[in-house]
């Protein structure tokens, strides 16, 4: 599915990266815990998170990421949606809850 | 190509910026043309390695030299030193605190997810002196 598809199942807000809602996408994570994804996580290209600190975008940047949706209706600060754009990735905000977004997006085909 | 020598001050001071390193050392790569999954092998090393200079280290120096079939990677800090290596490198031992848990880091996994990215890993650390953690990646 496409990034575009993404917003629309968990009815997310685009906070950046508009110009790239076309990007096909096939896998995606759920996580608050950067060091796990990390260590398990293997060319997935969304990550899901609670979590808004900078690290969890150098995190999908060192893991060559494309989208980061932030769960539970969380918003992070301008600095960190500036760093995003800045490295291209795509960030989203949904008011879904991490396991209902994990849950929407694997039944409508996107694979862990 | 002759080596690439690549030096940086890591600031311990500044979470934020943590990754600094990695990700210009991730770019470097990119534009030499090395293989993408070795560039992501290195980057991912690297920066565990630059977010435990930053969590547990107050920050240090990192440098970075690349050779036409490799990177080998330095990390000196000068923190409190790792009292038993062994421990450190199980998986799920961290001796983080909540406060660095709740910033999605100190899991246990940074070490052996080190090791498990890099060719050769070799730790040397002196309790109450520093640590220097060399790595090396084949491309």
């Amino acid at each position: 599915m496409t990034i575009r598809e993404v917003v629309k199942l968990l009815d997310a807000e685009i906070l950046c990266g508009q110009d790239r809602l076309d990007t096909e996408i096939h896998t995606a994570c759920g996580s608050d815990m950067m060091s796990d994804v990390l260590a398990y996580v293997k060319d997935q290209s969304v990550l899901l998170t609670g979590l808004l600190n900078p690290q969890v975008v150098r995190t999908a940047e060192m893991m060559d990421m494309l989208c980061i949706v932030f769960v539970r209706g969380k918003k992070p600060e301008q600095s960190v949606i500036d760093l995003a754009a800045e490295k291209g990735i795509v960030l989203l905000s949904t008011e879904k809850r991490l396991f209902v977004a994990c849950g929407i997006l694997y039944t409508n085909g996107l694979g862990g | 190509m002759d080596c690439i020598r690549l030096e940086y001050d890591v600031d311990g001071e500044n979470f934020a910026s943590a990754g600094n390193a990695s990700e210009s050392v991730k770019r470097t790569l990119k534009q030499l043309g090395i293989p993408p999954a070795s560039v992501r092998r290195v980057a991912i090393a690297m920066y565990e390695g630059e977010i435990n200079m930053v969590i547990h280290a107050h920050g240090g120096k990192a440098v970075a030299e690349i050779y036409p079939d490799r990177i080998d990677i330095t990390l000196k800090d000068t923190g409190p030193g790792i009292a038993d290596i062994g421990l450190a490198m199980k998986a799920g031992w961290s001796t983080a605190s909540e406060n660095i848990r709740s910033l999605g880091f100190g899991a246990g996994m940074g070490l052996p997810n080190m090791k498990k990215y890099s060719d050769e890993m070799d730790i040397d650390s002196v309790v109450g002196v520093g640590t220097t953690v060399f790595l090396r990646i084949r491309f």
